[in-house]
């Protein structure tokens, strides 16, 4: 793990109309850091990674990726998109196109790889998540949590250098969670820079580097697992986890 | 309380006896009032269809339908070109099988649609000629002989068949149209077009103009650019505002005054740009619905792949928005197919317009039931044949639904 921030995100604010969602966000990233952001829900952490990539627009405040600043300049969205995956919350996959389509259209189309590379490296990642034998079937005839898995390779296989994960195993079933979470660990050991909003504190206990804490749209608290999880510093904190690990 | 059953049997479902008699039982003789009202409406149905037999049979005088075929089919297009509609048709037949052919695994529909189209035009064309039935076996011949060679060699033939649909589209023009005074193909003048012909013809340019433009306008309306957005909502609205035949007409009578002198514009091509102008309203409204039931997920899994707005739109978001309104947009086409009718009153002769003279005819007086009845057939053949095929597409294309 590296020292240089791939990630700088300094005094990010976002409004939706009146309201002041995100009030100054300050998070730095480094290579390979694995940072998990929790907290109550309308915090803000959705919308703060999505502005990574910029699927939200920050309107105050410096977001640098990978040395390319986000402005509204199109090219360099679209430099940043290149290096950065995202998965969601409701995976949002292509219904239309089969499983081996979602994977390698970007790849096709936005990296320009020949077809035969792009599948080759698309059956790779199917492997990896798991599931090599499901390339020629739509998405729809896949569970959801092999759907979410599909949703991660399709990611995977822009290359990408950074990875956002928008509560991805929210919409799952529990004995589905559990897949998903392994490939994400799995990830995270190679060495993926990650951005994960979750709640699943196990998970965030055994691969997070670092933790946020987000309410109303700040980030509350900052440290390492071990921190947060037996040492939390704001009352805000402790009450959070209190409710999401008593039961 | 009800408690439930211990027992952990599976049970099959209730069978139900289906028998004649006990379906006759059930459905129509079920009780006093059903046995009533069966035999009254059982009566009626019967005596309904003993008129119409009769009326067909022995009443109509079908002498105002058989002596004009040609006229109903192609209006006073010369005989001496039925050549070139016999090419296409044999065309069309080729690319049918070859579509078919290539695209059986992936859209089986997409064959059974255009070998659909050609059978019905093949009947037209035997209607025709009477005696043009081994014409009618070439066309299909060769739609065969396509859809083997497509499945033999699909990657091969993928693009020159591309290529081919692309071109027919002008070539049918170019053929039907002709050009120069001598020569092979000569000119006819589109005052010559008419009857089913011209009714095609109208309809067919109609839906392949219409349908880009449409689903540009929807973009447009969806657009960001606020002059963009404007402009596509105002000509949504304008036309939508307005009844075809008025845009028919304006066409046909005001048009004329606003060119300048010695600078016209052929008739056909107004009546044409004034349904293409009408359908693509209705059109963009149509697509609209379909882009606003596709998620938002889409587009943002889109942007973050790092698509191009671009690629989004053709790779994404228009694949699924059309899908989802086929059947809406399928069933504006056959509207549309039965809009051209109306061009017969501006003048120009299309099936009904022909009708219409034929009833004119001092021979033909008071035959207008069988006349009506006649094309009122041939319209309901080619709706019909749009809307079998749409489902058979509807039902290729519903593979891996969400």
């Amino acid at each position: 793990m590296s020292n240089d921030p791939i990630i700088k995100c300094q005094d990010v604010h976002k409004w939706y109309g009146d309201f002041h969602v995100l009030r100054g966000v300050n998070m730095n990233v480094r290579k390979g850091e694995v940072v998990v952001v929790f907290g109550p829900s309308g915090s803000g952490k959705s919308t703060f990674i999505r502005c990574i990539n910029r699927l939200e627009e920050h309107q105050k405040g410096h977001i640098i990726v990978d040395g390319i600043e986000l402005s509204h300049d199109v090219r360099n969205i679209a430099a940043i998109r290149k290096e950065v995956g995202m998965v969601f919350q409701q995976f949002n996959l292509f219904p239309h196109l089969t499983v081996m389509q979602n994977i390698t259209l970007g790849p096709i189309y936005v990296r320009k790889w020949d077809k035969e590379k792009a599948e080759a490296i698309a059956i790779k990642l199917l492997k990896r998540v798991g599931i090599p034998e499901q390339a020629k079937k739509y998405p729809g005839q896949l569970s959801g949590g092999q759907q979410q898995r599909v949703a991660i390779a399709r990611a995977l296989a822009m290359q990408p250098k950074i990875m956002l994960f928008d509560e991805p195993t929210s919409a799952l079933d529990p004995e589905m969670i559990k897949e998903v979470l392994e490939v994400m660990e799995e990830l995270a050991e190679s060495g993926m820079t990650m951005i994960v909003v979750t709640h699943e504190m196990g998970f965030a206990r055994a691969v997070a580097d670092t933790m946020y804490f987000f309410d109303e749209g700040q980030i509350v608290e900052t440290g390492s697992p071990e921190d947060v999880f037996l040492n939390p510093q704001e009352d805000r904190t402790k009450l959070f986890l209190s409710q999401i690990l008593s039961h | 309380m009800t408690t439930l059953s211990s027992s952990q049997e599976i049970l099959p479902p209730p069978s139900e006896r289906k028998t004649l008699q006990g379906w006759l039982l059930k459905n129509l003789f079920g009780s006093v009032a059903d046995t009533i009202l069966t035999i009254l409406a059982g009566s009626f149905l019967i005596w309904l269809i003993y008129v119409i037999i009769k009326w067909i049979l022995v009443t109509a005088k079908w002498a105002a339908v058989s002596d004009n075929l040609q006229l109903y089919m192609k209006g006073q297009y010369p005989g001496s070109a039925d050549w070139r509609i016999w090419t296409l048709m044999i065309l069309l037949g080729l690319l049918s099988g070859l579509a078919w052919g290539i695209y059986l695994k992936r859209a089986e529909a997409v064959g059974w649609v255009l070998l659909i189209v050609v059978l019905i035009l093949a009947f037209w064309m035997t209607i025709l000629h009477r005696a043009a039935w081994w014409k009618l076996v070439a066309v299909d011949v060769v739609a065969i002989a396509g859809y083997f060679l497509g499945k033999q060699f699909p990657e091969k033939l993928k693009r020159p068949t591309y290529i081919l649909m692309l071109l027919y589209m002008p070539l049918v023009i170019l053929m039907i149209r002709g050009f120069g005074e001598g020569g092979f193909m000569p000119l006819v003048t589109t005052n010559l077009w008419g009857g089913l012909l011209l009714s095609l013809l109208l309809a067919i340019f109609g839906i392949v103009f219409s349908f880009p433009i449409g689903v540009l306008l929807a973009l447009g309306r969806q657009s960001k650019l606020p002059a963009l957005k404007t402009l596509s909502v105002l000509y949504i609205e304008l036309i939508r505002g307005v009844p075809l035949v008025t845009l028919l007409f304006m066409g046909q009578l005001m048009l004329p005054f606003f060119l300048p002198q010695g600078i016209s514009i052929d008739r056909v091509i107004r009546a044409v740009v004034a349904i293409i102008m009408f359908a693509a309203a209705y059109m963009a409204e149509n697509v609209r619905g379909g882009l606003q039931s596709i998620p938002k997920g889409q587009g943002e899994a889109a942007d973050a792949l790092g698509l191009s707005g671009y690629q989004k739109m053709t790779f994404i978001i228009l694949p699924q928005a059309l899908r989802a309104v086929i059947p809406v947009l399928v069933g504006q086409f056959i509207g549309l197919f039965k809009d051209t009718s109306l061009v017969a009153l501006v003048g120009l002769l299309d099936l009904v317009g022909i009708s219409r003279s034929v009833l004119a005819n001092a021979d033909y007086i008071g035959r207008q039931l069988e006349v009506f009845a006649f094309i009122a057939l041939i319209y309901w053949v080619f709706s019909y044949g749009m809307s079998y095929s749409s489902s058979r597409l509807e039902t290729a294309l519903g593979v891996g639904e969400r």
